[in-house]
């Protein structure tokens, strides 16, 4: 559509960078939470599978659009939950502090 | 309306690359994970407005699937002990995959759907141009060979290629993911699925190369539906062979994979937040995955290929 060609592969290219460029000094003990933070990241497929679904015109296309929204919003919602549990292990001093005077 | 759903778009790719970075120091990776939940809801809600979604219908099928399966995997996500984490990263890891896949296969349907218009409108235009019959035009375009027809020319070639790049990857993630979730959650303890695993997992990748180059020509359905079956068993196969302590490295692997499924797919529809997203988590997961495997000593080769040479001949 509005990105083609050459514009598109310079977008791969810098996003790649990016992406080892952000977490290039990560250390070990965060390794999994990492993980699955960036599972949950990709779960922005779900905004293609409403597109999809959004333009499905015959029963096929809706039956297989409907099921890419499913898969895509469990994956955004659930690695959402499983991200933010696992960090929950990393709250701040002054955030535990808090919860124990609580 | 389209200028906000793609400022949005921009915004949440932002926020997400700064939420990743913020997850990789422990002092701010809380902070992280909500600043790309912000994006996500936000790119979530935009897209209701988007030009390309129409019809009651569908915005109905779209509120119920992203309801049924949100709120599924928010239960299941709070249910689930801190040591499942793991293969539940996997399972929703893989849904990823599939979506990715499953978006690849509504654009595939929706080419094959507009080829025959497209073959006619060419057969009219040639017809008039060379002053033979329109089936005659046909008869000749498609005899012309396979390039001249086929999804490749109802999407373009670019976004042929990536679609089918992409619908491959996701399904080997999609599959194999299911795998890494069984195997971790104890419903598999199997190693090996048929006699000389190698050597079919070879002859069974060959044949998705074949099927993919078939579906870039092909005006079939059939095709299309083989090229899928056969990333899904692709997936299966290679996951197998893995060993449960081995399982991290590769969901790792899987999570890049489904990364670049949904960049590649979101050149396919023409969606940048799905670009930038699903390239970083690509990149950054490719990183992740080499780091994890030093971590634990091991070679990502080894982790990858464990399997293939003990396990021949044992049952």
């Amino acid at each position: 559509m509005a990105i083609e060609g050459f514009v598109a592969i310079y977008i791969f290219m810098l996003a790649g960078f990016a992406g080892f460029e952000v977490i290039s000094r990560v250390p070990v003990i965060l390794h999994t939470p990492l993980m699955s933070g960036s599972n949950f990241v990709h779960g922005i497929v779900v905004v293609g599978a409403m597109v999809v679904l959004g333009h499905a015109e015959t029963l096929p296309e809706q039956i297989i659009g409907f099921i890419a929204v499913l898969l895509a919003a469990g994956n955004a919602v659930g690695g959402y939950v499983v991200t933010e549990r696992m960090l929950e292990m990393f709250k701040s001093k002054d955030e535990q502090k808090k919860g124990a005077q609580e | 309306m389209n200028f906000v759903v793609q400022l949005s778009y921009l915004l949440a790719a932002v926020l997400f690359i700064l939420g990743l970075k913020a997850m990789s120091s422990p002092k701010t990776a809380r902070k992280g994970i909500m600043w790309a939940g912000v994006g996500m809801i936000l790119a979530t809600l935009v897209t209701f407005l988007h030009p390309a979604v129409q019809g009651v219908t569908n915005y109905i099928l779209i509120v119920i699937a992203i309801a049924g399966a949100g709120g599924l995997a928010w239960w299941s996500g709070r249910r689930v002990g801190m040591t499942e984490m793991p293969q539940m990263v996997a399972l929703y890891n893989g849904m990823g995959g599939g979506a990715a896949a499953a978006i690849a296969g509504v654009e595939m349907l929706r080419a094959l759907r507009t080829l025959p218009n497209d073959l006619q409108v060419r057969a009219e235009g040639l017809a008039m141009d060379a002053d033979i019959s329109v089936q005659a035009a046909e008869a000749a375009l498609r005899a012309e060979g396979a390039g001249s027809v086929g999804i490749a020319a109802a999407l373009g070639a670019d976004v042929a290629i990536l679609a089918i790049l992409g619908a491959f990857i996701g399904t080997v993630a999609f599959s194999g993911s299911l795998i890494a979730w069984a195997k971790l959650d104890g419903r598999m303890k199997r190693s090996q699925l048929v006699p000389g695993q190698q050597i079919v997992n070879i002859i069974v990748f060959a044949l998705a190369v074949g099927f993919g180059i078939l579906t870039f020509f092909t005006d079939s359905v059939a095709v299309v539906a083989i090229f899928f079956a056969l990333g899904l068993l692709f997936g299966l196969f290679v996951a197998v062979p893995i060993g449960g302590a081995d399982m991290p490295v590769i969901i790792s692997l899987f999570n890049a994979l489904t990364g670049l499924a949904v960049g590649f797919e979101g050149y396919a529809i023409g969606n940048p937040a799905m670009i930038i997203a699903g390239t970083v988590v690509g990149a950054a997961g490719t990183l992740l995955t080499q780091l994890m495997a030093k971590a634990m000593n091991r070679p990502i080769t080894n982790v990858l290929f464990a399997g293939w040479g003990s396990t021949e001949g044992a049952a």
